[in-house]
């Protein structure tokens, strides 16, 4: 049994629960008094201002803030309490342009994706478009939280999902400290669910990646070195198998905000993010080809923009009005937490970019 | 005020202003060094934080126990490290004892 780790911001009423609190915090302090460049300035430097879009290959869907997990460091804010789910109207709409669009991936993503009700006949359809890399986002614990998901694992292998699952760390006490008491065990039943279907074996077309985050405030280290890590451990502790692990910056914004300033790590975070600018990783960070749609249909260039709210700066701003090329000249909206996917070997839901 | 501010470390590359060649020498040589090579850069890290602790440094400290966090190393390994640099040190006073009872049989034995 899995236990909550916390409230969201939302639930705690905080003042952080206000996405232009987060800008307006992030654009203050250090960067206000010049202490640290600005993100603008950094990448004006390197002449890459403004940010423009190259064609697009994935387009990011998120069904849902729902989540049956409420981790420390969740930049959606997700928890049980959020009740912001997409409805079946504006996934037909996302339907439509599925089926029209010229990216290569459809990324599923939540909250937990699976907990929208209209979450199988939204996959069974959009499977129906060809995309060649359908990625579901999937917490793990869910498959395991009620029997209704038990089958899960079958459904993707059905419509050949690749799944995505997120795993903090190969022991149970960092893992469970940023996600929950509980979850590691709950994880790795469900990993070992998805092994038994043929997700992660070695050589399987059934793929299962999975995505590490640091527990605390500090950067990943190199993705390539953790990666045999992980393996080593899970496969030597438990048998189970997964292809690639995507190490994950966590960004200031949100509860992850929360954190850094409640643990007075804030400026030391930044500085690390700031010092760790790395401009190789800026031509191919995730919103130069990605669009993140949200729950409600509206267009951001990234997640991460999404939970700030800052929607593209396009005339084209809904799903509903969807129209690539009028998209694909916009440029792309930035702030200082976008130096999370410049930093070191830089980071994207895909995990390293440089 | 201490004599060491942790935002001292953010400066450290500032050594190379004062003399070029060498701290652009000795950086060169750190980097390589903490390269992965017969070891691992997971085990040299480890080394490092536990000569850190010898030689109780507190930017060392700082550094190698967010450079042990970033490549996922658990506060187990390291508490482990920093009793091998601990075992080292009081090992290395208590050899000393040899020569105190070398000295005593020689003027009293």
């Amino acid at each position: 049994m899995t236990q909550l780790k916390t409230q969201s911001l939302h639930k705690r009423e905080s003042d952080l629960a206000q996405a232009n609190k987060q800008v307006e915090f992030l654009s203050n302090g250090i960067f206000a008094q010049g202490e640290l460049p600005k993100f603008s300035n950094k990448i004006e430097a390197l002449g890459q201002f403004p940010l423009q879009p190259k064609p697009l290959e994935i387009l990011q869907i998120n069904i849902g803030y729902m989540c049956n997990q409420v981790c420390e460091h969740c930049h959606v804010d997700a928890g049980p309490d959020r009740k912001e789910i997409m409805t079946r109207e504006t996934m037909q709409q996302c339907l439509d342009v599925i089926r029209t669009t010229n990216a290569h991936t459809l990324d599923l993503t939540g909250g937990a994706p699976e907990m929208n009700p209209n979450f199988r006949w939204f996959v069974e359809e959009a499977s129906k478009a060809g995309i060649k890399d359908f990625i579901v986002r999937s917490n793990l614990t869910i498959i395991v939280s009620n029997k209704k998901y038990y089958d899960l694992p079958e459904f993707f292998k059905k419509f050949n999902i690749h799944v995505v699952s997120s795993m903090p760390h190969w022991t149970k006490g960092k893992t469970d400290k940023q996600r929950g008491n509980g979850v590691f065990d709950a994880s790795i039943k469900a990993l070992k669910m998805l092994n038994e279907v043929g997700y992660g074996i070695p050589g399987s077309a059934l793929k299962l990646d999975l995505v590490y985050n640091p527990s605390g405030a500090f950067l990943p280290g190199d993705q390539s070195g953790l990666e045999k890590d992980f393996k080593k451990a899970l496969l030597e502790d438990f048998g189970i198998h997964f292809h690639n692990l995507f190490a994950i910056t966590n960004l200031p914004i949100s509860r992850f905000l929360d954190y850094l300033i409640a643990s007075d790590n804030y400026e030391d975070y930044m500085y690390s993010l700031v010092e760790a600018f790395n401009p190789s990783a800026v031509a191919n960070v995730m919103c130069t080809n990605t669009l993140s749609v949200s729950w409600d249909g509206w267009l951001y260039d990234c997640d991460f923009n999404q939970m700030l709210e800052l929607k593209v700066a396009s005339k084209v701003k809904h799903i509903s009005a969807y129209n690539e090329a009028v998209l694909n000249n916009r440029n792309i909206v930035i702030s200082q937490h976008c130096y999370g996917c410049t930093a070191g070997a830089g980071s994207s839901c895909q995990g390293s970019v440089a | 005020m201490s004599y060491y501010d942790p935002k001292d470390l953010r400066k450290f590359g500032n050594i190379t202003e004062w003399s070029e060649e060498l701290g652009t020498k000795f950086f060169d040589y750190y980097g390589k060094v903490f390269e992965e090579g017969a070891l691992t850069a997971r085990e040299k890290s480890l080394i490092a934080l536990a000569v850190a602790h010898t030689e109780m440094c507190p930017y060392c400290i700082d550094a190698y126990t967010k450079d042990g966090l970033q490549r996922g190393i658990t506060k187990e390994e390291m508490m482990e490290a920093v009793h091998v640099g601990a075992a080292i040190k009081s090992g290395a006073t208590l050899v000393h004892g040899v020569m105190m009872m070398n000295k005593v049989n020689k003027l009293d034995g």
